[in-house]
């Protein structure tokens, strides 16, 4: 039952994206189409988890006993660096479907501030280690659905008549800034 | 005359936030009111300046290889250095500002002027580079802080001009996104003026 709270928590009270603002660069970026979004939000939740799962233990296991947590922010962006790479070169060995997939959005998510955000929010928060693997897949999962809901509205928006200045970026925000209003319908459920 | 162009072209023509849309993670994370804004704005120009000096320093020496890794370890390693002195010298910044300071590391922005500027110029275009565009994010994000801070609880630096309650949207979520969709319009609109 804790491990259910934790994932509706991190899908809908404080979606990683349209509350915490995290991983905003894919969200405004890559959301032109559906599939896409699809593409990115599959190569997320892979390094997501795998990166949380690496770097609770690294940080339990060897920073917390060597008094070292002042490495934190540079031994866990190395571990997520390397992790991407090696999971690209391995993705392309076993599975090159899978690879074809999200091939192109690998190397973009080392600089994706939700999978660093969700790894240091992971050892802040005091999970063991089931939890903050369910606490990644919760935030991966939430950040999935922000991202491939928002790709279907801006396909829409795409064919409407809006004001120069606002055409693109602007009102992309705006409708974002709407979405996130909507998920606040959410406070207070857990 | 160039140095001032490496500078000045952070502030509208290649403005971070409202040109290039980089950085915008700490953008609406942090500007709840513009003070937040304006020491999230200066502590990235602070990592961003020191990374785009040791990037231009020692760019001959690292292989093309790996140099988005050595990039990464240069701008975490200031990163750390300014985690460690706001949260000695300004523990209340460094508490609203929270995640958002580590976050730095990946801030776009930083990264970028690394790559696209500092391993391809000299040491002093650099760091005017890394201070132009520094500083225009933390004009930018100053900009946002104030427009939520004075739309969300009616006051501007916590200067209060106002009794009671501003309109909670701006300080919520989803005034954030709101308020910076409305700023690029402006921006575009001033643009277009000046074009």
């Amino acid at each position: 039952m804790e491990y259910v709270l934790i994932i509706i928590a991190a899908v809908f009270v404080s979606n990683i994206v349209l509350n915490q603002f995290l991983g905003i660069c894919p969200f405004i970026g890559v959301s032109n189409k559906v599939d896409t979004a699809l593409g990115m939000t599959g190569a997320v939740t892979f390094v997501m988890v795998i990166a949380t799962l690496f770097t609770y233990l690294i940080f339990k296991y060897i920073l917390v006993p060597l008094d070292l947590t002042y490495l934190r922010t540079i031994t866990f962006i190395l571990v997520i660096a390397s992790l991407v790479q090696m999971v690209e070169i391995m993705l392309k060995k076993i599975s090159p479907p899978l690879y074809q997939a999200l091939g192109i959005f690998l190397p973009l998510i080392t600089t994706n501030c939700a999978v660093l955000g969700v790894a240091v929010l992971a050892v802040q928060q005091d999970f063991n280690l089931l939890g903050s693997v369910v606490f990644a897949i919760g935030n991966a999962i939430g950040f999935g659905l922000a991202l491939v809901a928002f790709s279907g509205i801006r396909e829409q928006l795409d064919m409407l008549n809006v004001p120069k200045p606002m055409k693109g970026v602007p009102i992309a925000f705006i409708v974002a800034g709407l979405m996130a209003l909507a998920f606040m319908g959410f406070t207070g459920i857990v | 005359m160039n140095q001032w162009k490496n500078f000045s072209k952070g502030f509208i023509r290649e403005n971070a936030v409202f040109t290039l849309f980089l950085g915008l993670c700490p953008t609406l994370g942090v500007t709840t009111t513009a003070i937040n804004g304006l020491g999230m704005g200066l502590a990235t120009t602070f990592v961003l300046v020191m990374s785009n000096i040791v990037v231009s320093l020692i760019k001959n020496q690292i292989p093309d290889k790996v140099r988005i890794p050595a990039f990464i370890v240069i701008i975490a390693t200031f990163v750390t250095v300014v985690e460690l002195v706001m949260k000695a010298y300004v523990p209340s910044l460094f508490d609203a500002l929270g995640l958002f300071i580590p976050l730095i590391v990946v801030n776009c922005l930083v990264l970028g002027r690394a790559e696209a500027f500092a391993s391809k110029n000299n040491l002093l275009s650099s760091v005017m580079d890394g201070l132009g565009m520094g500083l225009g994010f933390a004009m930018a994000l100053v900009a946002l802080g104030a427009v939520r801070e004075v739309l969300g609880s009616g006051s501007v630096f916590g200067l209060s001009f106002l009794e009671g309650d501003g309109m909670l949207l701006f300080v919520l979520p989803p005034g954030a996104f709101i308020a910076l969709g409305y700023l690029i319009v402006l921006a575009n609109k001033l643009k277009e003026k000046t074009a």
